[in-house]
């Protein structure tokens, strides 16, 4: 499906990019031994290194590098076994040396590709350029202080890797579903969290337009730090329309960097590119350049997880799940093992739905996460089997699940103590019907003058009188042969 | 010493500068910027003295100040706690009153830490046991692009007196060339400024040390930098920050890199052929304070460093001792230079020449 931006002269097309920055798990900073601690008291975790003391010097973290190739693994990209630190200067108050260390002309990861599913069904490859690594800066805290701003340096120093993603994003949809599979592929991995809201991860994306058909990229706009996809989703959409509206009020777009607001979903204009800082970029000198060995990166390749894809095509393919049901259990390595354990032994697409279904509308009604959920997966494993086995019917599932809800105990146990168990006994259920017909004369005659429609409020005047325990299929049948 | 040791004098010192201890009746400069370390140790105030040398700031001030001095090879020495000036050609050394303390000291100075990336994990050698080893058969290199026309004639004499002594004590003289010394001033006059633009942009009066504040951020830099900074270090600065600007990086600090490694390899071709280089050390012996052609033009300052900058650029060990007394009775010297991680060899010939020369201070 080709998304463009119709108007009343012209049909437009989006060319967007993104650059995302994922802070790396790791237990200490990318070239210091302070923690990496979130929310920790405003300058706990803060080395001379990471203050920018003199005499100080960075000394490479293995765990980050260690991240940042097993993420480039993850994203299907070239590894690069000969990498340099480079510093980029720029003054500000959250960078203590002056300059960042990063990496250039020559990063850990090369080219690679991330496919991602759209919702017509069709998937795309989105190309990744690049992937480097480098040190966060510091955070400055404006909002305390009418006339002062404070820095918090625990985030200064914290490893990052920066994604760059290939101009490849023709719709807002595509980033959204891009940021989405970089996130799940990422906390599959354990190389970042991924909590956009948190900063943990974060997006900029470079945006231009151009008339469908037309070749070569037109200016683009740069958005800075948009934390969360949905933001990511409508920055994009409402910079593109800006531009288009300005080209086709006869204008130009020069090239500039923008922020994403958040309360109005518009951008805003911050600094054009030609006065962009002229970050000096050399190669820094107190970091010999980095080498990996074959043998290091086979190590890491051993034990790269199975993916969302190959969770999502296997799941598919062993549990016949449709391939929307498969995404969404995917997503996280939680639910994907959540459902696997639940699906165990058990009809999995009945257990995806009630996953999909109940679990999840009941977790997030609780705001709980999967981990906190008080119903197991062997519980709806147990479930779906009661159901199969017609001990009781899907409906009476709902309220033995909303029972298992509450006491945590197992449906079997619930079905005996609760007296749920399904009438399948054909004498039991007659008995029933008879007395139903009996009962409701007028009904009777009205059914057999042709209102047959009557038939459904039969069937839930005998389900009621059973108290729901009758078996469905047998009050039918029954009601069928009755009724003639 | 001078400030952010860029000097070569000590007249670039917060403090003012340091007098040499072999001053008559003006006072002279004990050279730079380790130059408090070298006149502390002539002038008796302590047994030895440590000191950086990034482009000959160990060497020359101890050439000054008659003493010795040594520039361990990069990567021998941790530049942890140093405050860097240059990191790619920063080494700190010991500046002691003879070759034997030399030797001690370095030995103690020298190894690996985990806290420095670029130094190095091989074994420190026992230094004072070449001490008195025989250097014969051992091939001294001449440069003959360090005897330029116009060179000193007492400092000339000097050298081929040292290589004299040598060559008595069996070993041999090679002429050598090392064609691109003629780049190394303007190749160490891009490189270190650049890096140290960088180095000391930490000094922004947020997180320590003088802060004069301002209207804006930027007015809080500007201020601060300002009146922190002295003349020459604001000087390198903005050379550094000029050569690694987009437009020009190319042209000066890629370039400047490039010869780097052309100067690298003229010592690699060199050291295919002898086992030492000997040279001088300064083109000039102490003078006095407030010079007026060296304080009216850095360039006649930055001149000084002529013999030195190239072993930083290289990452070479030498080391400098004093060889005799010019006719104002101040102290002339020459270098030894030494393969990377060889410092063995030149304390086995310094320690010889030491011997030979005699030179003794008042």
């Amino acid at each position: 499906m080709t998304y463009t931006i119709k108007t009343a002269q012209n049909e437009w097309e989006i060319v967007c990019g993104l650059e995302i920055h994922c802070q790396i798990i790791s237990k200490s900073k990318i070239f210091s031994g302070a923690s990496t601690e979130f929310g920790d008291d405003a300058n706990e975790n803060v080395s001379f290194i990471d203050a920018g003391m003199p005499g100080m010097l960075p000394v490479l973290n293995k765990e980050c590098v260690h991240q940042a190739v097993k993420t480039g693994l993850g994203l299907n990209a070239e590894i690069n076994k000969y990498s340099v630190f480079s510093r980029k200067n720029y003054f500000y108050a959250d960078q203590p040396n002056g300059y960042q260390i990063t990496q250039y002309e020559y990063p850990i990861v090369g080219k690679g590709s991330v496919k991602i599913d759209l919702s017509d069904g069709s998937s795309k490859e989105i190309g990744i350029t690049r992937i480097h690594i480098e040190q966060d800066a510091a955070k400055s805290i404006h909002d305390l202080n009418p006339k002062k701003s404070y820095i918090d340096f625990n985030r200064a120093g914290v490893g990052l890797m920066e994604i760059v993603t290939e101009p490849d994003f023709r719709s807002p949809e595509e980033a959204g579903a891009f940021l989405k599979k970089l996130r799940s592929i990422v906390r599959y991995l354990e190389t970042c969290d991924g909590n956009m809201d948190e900063g943990s991860m974060r997006c900029d994306a470079s945006i231009s337009v151009r008339l469908k058909g037309e070749k070569g990229m037109r200016e683009r706009a740069e958005i800075k730090n948009v934390n969360s996809v949905k933001f990511a989703m409508q920055a994009i959409e409402n910079e593109a329309k800006r531009q288009i509206e300005i080209y086709e009020q006869g204008g130009t777009i020069e090239q500039q960097t923008r922020q994403f607001d958040q309360t109005t979903g518009q951008t805003k204009f911050l600094r054009l590119k030609e006065y962009a800082d002229d970050y000096r970029y050399f190669p820094e000198p107190d970091l010999p350049p980095l080498y990996l060995t074959d043998e290091y990166i086979e190590n890491i390749k051993k034990e790269m997880v199975e993916l969302p894809d190959a969770k999502k095509e296997r799941f598919i393919k062993q549990f016949g799940l449709t391939p929307y049901d498969a995404d969404l259990l995917t997503e996280s390595r939680q639910s994907a093992d959540f459902f696997e354990k639940a699906a165990k032994g058990h009809d999995g697409k009945k257990v995806a739905n009630w996953i999909l279904g109940e679990l999840f509308a009941n977790l997030n009604a609780n705001k709980l996460s999967l981990e906190q959920s008080p119903v197991t997966p062997e519980m709806i494993g147990e479930l779906v089997d009661l159901i199969a086995q017609n001990v009781i019917s899907g409906k009476i599932a709902k309220d033995v699940f909303a029972y298992m809800w509450q006491s945590r105990e197992m449906p079997s146990k619930i079905v005996e103590e609760k007296g749920l168990k399904q009438v399948t006994d054909t004498g039991a259920v007659e008995k029933i019907v008879d007395e139903v017909l009996a009962q409701n004369p007028d009904n009777l005659n009205a059914y057999k003058a042709g209102k047959t429609n009557l038939f459904g409020w039969f069937v839930g005047q005998v389900m009621k009188a059973s108290k729901g325990a009758a078996n469905p299929g047998l009050v039918n049948e029954l009601l069928k042969k009755k009724l003639g | 010493m001078d400030e952010f040791a860029m000097g070569g004098s000590n007249e670039h010192s917060f403090y003012g500068p340091v007098i040499n201890p072999y001053s008559k009746e003006k006072p002279l400069v004990p050279g730079g910027s380790s130059g408090g370390s070298a006149a502390a140790v002539a002038a008796d105030m302590c047994a030895a003295a440590t000191g950086t040398d990034t482009g000959g700031s160990i060497r020359q001030p101890a050439a000054f100040c008659g003493i010795v001095g040594i520039k361990p090879t990069y990567g021998r020495c941790s530049r942890w706690g140093i405050m860097a000036f240059a990191s790619s050609l920063d080494q700190a050394g010991p500046m002691t009153k003879d070759v034997t303390d030399a030797a001690l000291m370095l030995k103690a100075m020298a190894g690996y830490d985990a806290k420095d990336s670029t130094s190095s994990k091989l074994p420190v050698p026992d230094f004072e046991k070449v001490l008195g080893q025989d250097i014969r058969g051992l091939k001294i290199g001449v440069p003959q692009e360090y005897r330029p026309d116009g060179l000193n004639a007492e400092i000339a004499s000097y050298w081929d007196k040292a290589a004299e002594m040598l060559q008595s004590r069996g070993a041999e003289i090679v002429p050598i060339s090392l064609p691109h010394t003629k780049y190394a001033l303007p190749v160490y006059y891009i490189i270190a400024p650049a890096e140290a633009s960088s180095n000391l942009a930490r000094y922004d009066g947020i997180r320590y040390g003088l802060r004069v504040n301002g209207e804006k951020l930027d007015d809080l830099y500007v201020n601060t930098r300002t009146e922190g900074f002295g003349a020459e270090v604001k000087r390198r600065i903005m050379i550094g920050t000029y050569v690694l600007s987009a437009g020009y990086y190319d042209a000066y600090y890629l370039k400047a890199q490039k010869v780097r490694r052309l100067i690298k390899n003229d010592f690699d071709d060199a050291f295919k052929k002898c086992d030492l280089i000997l040279a001088p050390t300064s083109p000039v012996a102490a003078f006095e304070i407030s010079d007026k052609s060296m304080n009216e033009n850095p360039i006649n300052m930055y001149l000084n460093d002529i013999f030195t900058v190239s072993v930083n650029l290289a990452g070479l060990p030498a080391l400098s001792l004093p060889i005799g007394l010019n006719h104002d009775g101040l102290p002339l010297a020459m270098q030894l230079i030494g393969k990377a991680f060889d410092e063995e060899t030149i304390f086995k010939a310094a320690y010889g020449l030491e011997q030979d020369a005699g030179f003794e201070r008042k």
